[in-house]
């Protein structure tokens, strides 16, 4: 048995670059369950990140008991992260799921049935849309549905209500992934796969705290750290991570300076001749406008900007200069940070310069946060147009309406789909009356917590929300629907590197709860939305049938599923798209032959201008592209919008930590990850700790020109004056009134409005604080001890106080798991899983 | 020679442009994106107004006595309300933003028929920042207006 809240990344099976990782196998079941008590394993993948390692899901008299890593995936080679060791059914199986469906009724929330539940939104949505019309309408979903359901729920968007407003809260986690993928190469698609890892000489994170966000993935990376020929790690984050620690060049950089950063490495390159001049000619356009962009970014004006070292600068330039295999990682800290979108496009067009994509151990993976983004992304519930179509290209609208046996006007393609800031300023000026909100949690997880709880509260506003839980969300709708949970129903999602998995129902959803496939099917039935044909526009009667009908959808587009069964993702790994005739096993690598998707006809996007967001447009477009060439896109660095100053004088940033996931509705409710962070903290330098008077511990009041929090202190190592919060805590558990927001530990509440203008990402990791003390504190932090949030190396001490009675960085307790954070690890003498044959190394 | 005269009326109407961004921002604060992007777009302006000045200084910019000739509007000197206001404000900044880009173009022409390199430069580095602020307001003003001219009250 292993504590694997302890020992968040397990026992090391160290191997050498161009083998594959080795096999590990964890498990975990039910206290007094023991492996021959399972009556049967269910297969599935975990959804706690968007990592998607392949998981069995233990069942005992119609329970889930426990879960195990699936050793035959590409993805995880049988290993789990604490996060789907202890939150995945122990997050679901609780006694507070929603059961029944809800009204509200004289302004309470009262229980009901499906029918009258599904009537009331019926009558509504008939009457806005007979009245206002379909722009009066909204949906704003998740990351965390299956590919099946988000593809229901676009069709009915853009084919049965016909309105532009759709978005999910990918918005906040992934768009500039895909945003700066589309600017770059044409088209969304991740080219790099995690296999890079095993055949890389040099890994460069942006902004990805890997080591928290995607346990399993760092565990890969340890593993070739531990073997023989590590790769050498170049690390950009403000705070000393796990990845930092690990790196050979942390670039500590000041919050929302990453694109001065970046246009440092890239003039690198170009003044010490690491580029590939055949590569660039031949695959792609811009190389002059991007030179001219990072002309005035020496080292020395990097640091000034930064405030990094000159010569770190210069190291990290050689070793992406002179490594002849690099996989770059990017993450939240540069998506949900000043010029997302630039900063991001930097990042491929280091890859591209030196023409190191889609080769072995050479590629690029834009990560995303959530579990099922991607399908977000690929089925259109985030307003897209699905299957990567390009809403500006009336053919591909004619694809679609011919798919779907609609009018091509039905389908909203006048502007660009609606982004979810959009959204809710249209609902707080009261055009959008409608707004249907499924499986996330906007009141916690959106920026300037106070505005978007007012505009959830606005008059003459019609909110319906599907959750498993009460969120605090939730708590404004005027129907509330019960959903079932992973677990509990059946359909297909994909990780980050375009894996696909089955993930097959193993127990009844609870009560009367209901899948939310069913829900949207239901919906479109009783409001009869009809196709040109007469016949109902969704016909499906269950998952399978949706898949099916994705499958025609994404025939010959880059995401081509057409070779991808319910059947053939049973019993082996999951898969990687595209799979068709071409590429029966799948595709690992995207863009080895340097071509890219930026044919006018093909590609997704015409593109935008970086700094801002104006449209390219068709007709520029077509008189500058040259098919099959990727965009060295570029932008000059610009300060943030909102810089420190004498009343707010630190830099606020936010972020996750290992054991909790999205706003905890799954993971607040595992003992065992909820015990090691059970609560709010605030991450402050010894420095900036010394000249407050305050030590670890102590409570403190942080203000921003939007609102406050009031949390305890963990004095931990970030750059000075840099102050950092975890943003999972709401106030569901609180135990205070309802809806209210009194407990101040939302760190939502003090970001702002402000979004990257290509990608619509809002801007949360800058804004300015102070922080003033309100009392002694009566023991340390909560702050886990484990990773990036562990108490400051060096000892601090405050001026004029021992740091004893306050609890100092030596009294701390080691954060463990006990009992209840065991697994077991099981090593198999078997071969690793092969990736899909036509690329493994003969 | 009315080169001066058309340098002093550009050089006007950026100034005019930037204060109208800036009315526009300030009047629809309530549009979480506006005073960003709008902020920067009068940012790009300020560059140009500066960028202009030594050529207004060589050539000079006799604006006085040609009174009949003036084309640039007046700006936008105050915001309209509610959301039918926000699309004429900025269909009004449109119009300026095209206004410019035109004058820019015949700025370039003269310069190009002059063959002055300090103008042709300076053509070269801010005339394309006209047709960039057109097609943000394009942008914008398209996914605006359907929701405005159908459903907002
Ligand atoms: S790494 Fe992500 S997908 Fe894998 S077990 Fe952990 S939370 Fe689940």
């Amino acid at each position: 048995m292993v504590d694997r809240i302890a020992d968040i990344w397990g026992t090391r099976t160290p191997y050498a670059r161009g083998e594959r990782w080795p096999v590990r196998v964890d498990q975990t079941l039910a206290p007094g369950v023991a492996e021959g008590d399972v009556d049967r394993w269910v297969q599935s993948a975990c959804v706690l990140c968007s990592n998607g390692c392949g998981c069995d899901i233990a069942v005992k008299d119609g329970r889930m008991v426990g879960i195990r890593g699936r050793q035959a995936d590409i993805v995880n080679h049988g290993r789990l992260g604490p996060k789907g060791l202890f939150g995945s059914w122990q997050g679901v199986d609780t006694g507070d799921r929603l059961t029944r469906p809800l009204i509200r009724v004289d302004g309470e929330l009262v229980e009901t049935d499906w029918d009258t539940a599904m009537n009331r939104i019926v009558e509504r949505s008939r009457h806005l849309l007979h009245t206002k019309g379909p722009l009066s309408h909204g949906f704003y979903t998740t990351g965390q549905l299956f590919l099946e359901e988000y593809y229901a729920l676009g069709i009915i968007g853009k084919a049965g209500v016909g309105t532009p407003h759709m978005d999910g809260n990918t918005r906040l986690c992934t768009a500039t992934a895909a945003t700066a993928m589309k600017e770059s190469f044409g088209s969304d698609g991740q080219p790099g796969s995690y296999v890079d890892i095993d055949e890389c000489d040099a890994m460069f994170l942006f902004g990805h705290n890997m080591a928290e966000t995607q346990t399993v993935l760092w565990m890969r990376v340890l593993d070739r750290l531990a073997g023989p020929n590590p790769p050498r790690l170049v690390c950009v984050d403000p705070r000393e991570t796990p990845v930092a620690r690990a790196a050979e060049v942390h670039l500590a950089v000041r919050p929302g300076t990453n694109l001065a950063l970046m246009n440092g490495l890239i003039r690198e390159l170009f003044v010490n001749g690491w580029i590939d001049d055949a590569y660039i000619a031949a695959h792609t356009l811009d190389v002059d406008r991007l030179r001219a962009t990072v002309e005035r970014w020496t080292p020395e004006a990097v640091a000034e900007t930064c405030g990094v070292g000159a010569d770190d600068v210069r190291r990290a330039a050689e070793i992406f200069g002179t490594s002849e295999r690099i996989l770059s990682t990017v993450l939240q800290g540069f998506y949900q940070s000043a010029q997302a979108t630039a900063s991001s496009c930097q990042v491929n067009n280091l890859h591209l310069l030196r023409g190191m994509l889609g080769k072995e151990g050479s590629g690029i993976l834009q990560m995303n946060g959530q579990p099922t983004a991607q399908n977000n992304r690929e089925c259109g519930a985030d307003g897209d147009l699905p299957g990567f179509r390009n809403w500006e290209n009336p053919q591909h609208v004619q694809e679609l309406a011919d798919l779907w046996d609609v009018d091509p006007d039905t389908i909203p393609h006048w502007a660009p789909p609606t982004h979810v800031m959009q959204i809710f300023r249209y609902v707080e000026l009261g055009s959008i009356e409608f707004l249907w909100i499924s499986a996330t949690n906007p009141a916690v997880s959106m920026p300037q917590l106070e505005r978007i709880r007012r505009i959830l509260d606005t008059e003459g506003l019609f909110l319906v929300v599907q959750d498993l839980y009460l969120t605090e969300a939730a708590r404004y709708a005027d129907v509330v629907l019960p959903c079932a949970a992973w677990g509990e129903k059946t359909g297909t999602f994909t990780n980050v590197n375009h894996t696909v998995h089955l993930s097959d129902k193993a127990v009844e959803p609870p009560g009367e709860a209901r899948s939310d496939l069913d829900v949207f099917l239901d919906y479109s039935r009783r409001m009869d939305f009809r196709t040109r044909s007469g016949a109902p526009l969704l016909d499906w009667t269950g998952p399978e049938d949706g898949f099916r009908a994705w499958q025609e959808c994404t025939r010959g587009r880059p995401c081509d599923y057409t070779g991808i069964s319910y059947e053939r993702l049973r019993g082996g790994s999951g898969i990687p798209w595209p799979c068709n005739d071409e590429n029966p096993d799948g595709t690992v690598r995207l863009y080895g032959d340097g071509v890219f998707p930026t044919d006018p006809d093909y590609c997704e996007s015409y593109g935008h201008d970086l700094l801002t967001g104006a449209a390219t447009g068709p007709v520029l477009y077509r008189a500058t592209v040259q098919p099959g060439k990727a965009w060295l896109k570029s932008e000059d660095y610009r300060p943030p919008h909102e810089e420190p100053s004498e009343e707010y004088p630190l830099r606020y940033t936010t972020g996750r930590t290992v054991y909790q996931f999205h706003t905890r509705t799954k993971t607040g409710r595992s003992r065992a990850l909820n015990r090691a962070a059970p609560g709010a903290w605030v991450e402050v330098s010894p420095a900036d700790a010394e000249q407050l008077g305050i030590v670890e511990g102590d409570m403190v009041a942080v203000l921003s020109r939007r609102g406050h929090l009031e949390v305890p202190v963990r004095v931990g190592d970030l750059r000075e004056g840099t102050v950092f919060a975890p943003f999972h805590y709401g106030y569901w558990d609180d135990g205070g009134s309802e809806g209210s927001a009194s407990a101040h530990h939302a760190a939502n509440e003090l970001t702002m409005t402000e979004w990257d203008p290509v990608s619509k990402q809002p801007v949360f990791k800058n804004a300015a604080v102070r922080i003033e003390k309100v009392r002694d504190g009566a023991g340390p932090s909560p702050a886990p001890t484990t990773a990036a949030s562990r108490p400051a190396r060096a000892g601090h001490r405050a001026a004029g106080r021992t740091t004893g009675s306050g609890g100092g960085p030596g009294t701390v307790p080691a954060t463990v798991g006990g009992p209840e954070g065991e697994a077991t690890e099981r090593f198999p003498d078997t071969a690793p899983p092969r990736v899909a044959s036509s690329e493994e190394r003969p | 020679m009315k080169l001066p005269v058309y340098l002093g009326l550009l050089h006007e109407a950026e100034r005019i442009l930037a204060r109208s961004f800036r009315v526009v921002a300030d009047g629809h604060g309530d549009e979480p994106d506006f005073h960003v992007i709008l902020g920067t777009l009068a940012g790009q302006c300020d560059r140009h107004v500066e960028a202009l000045e030594p050529v207004i200084v060589r050539f000079g910019s006799e604006v006085e006595g040609e009174e009949e000739h003036r084309v640039t509007a007046d700006g936008v000197e105050e915001v309209r309300t509610g959301a039918l206001g926000l699309l004429l404000d900025l269909q009004d900044l449109s119009v300026l933003v095209h206004h410019l880009d035109v004058m820019w173009t015949m700025v370039g022409q003269a310069a190009a028929g002059s063959r002055d390199r300090e103008l042709l430069d300076i053509v070269v580095r801010c005339a394309p920042d006209a047709d960039l602020q057109s097609r943000w307001l394009q942008t914008r003003m398209k996914q605006a207006a359907p929701q405005v001219l159908l459903v907002a009250s």
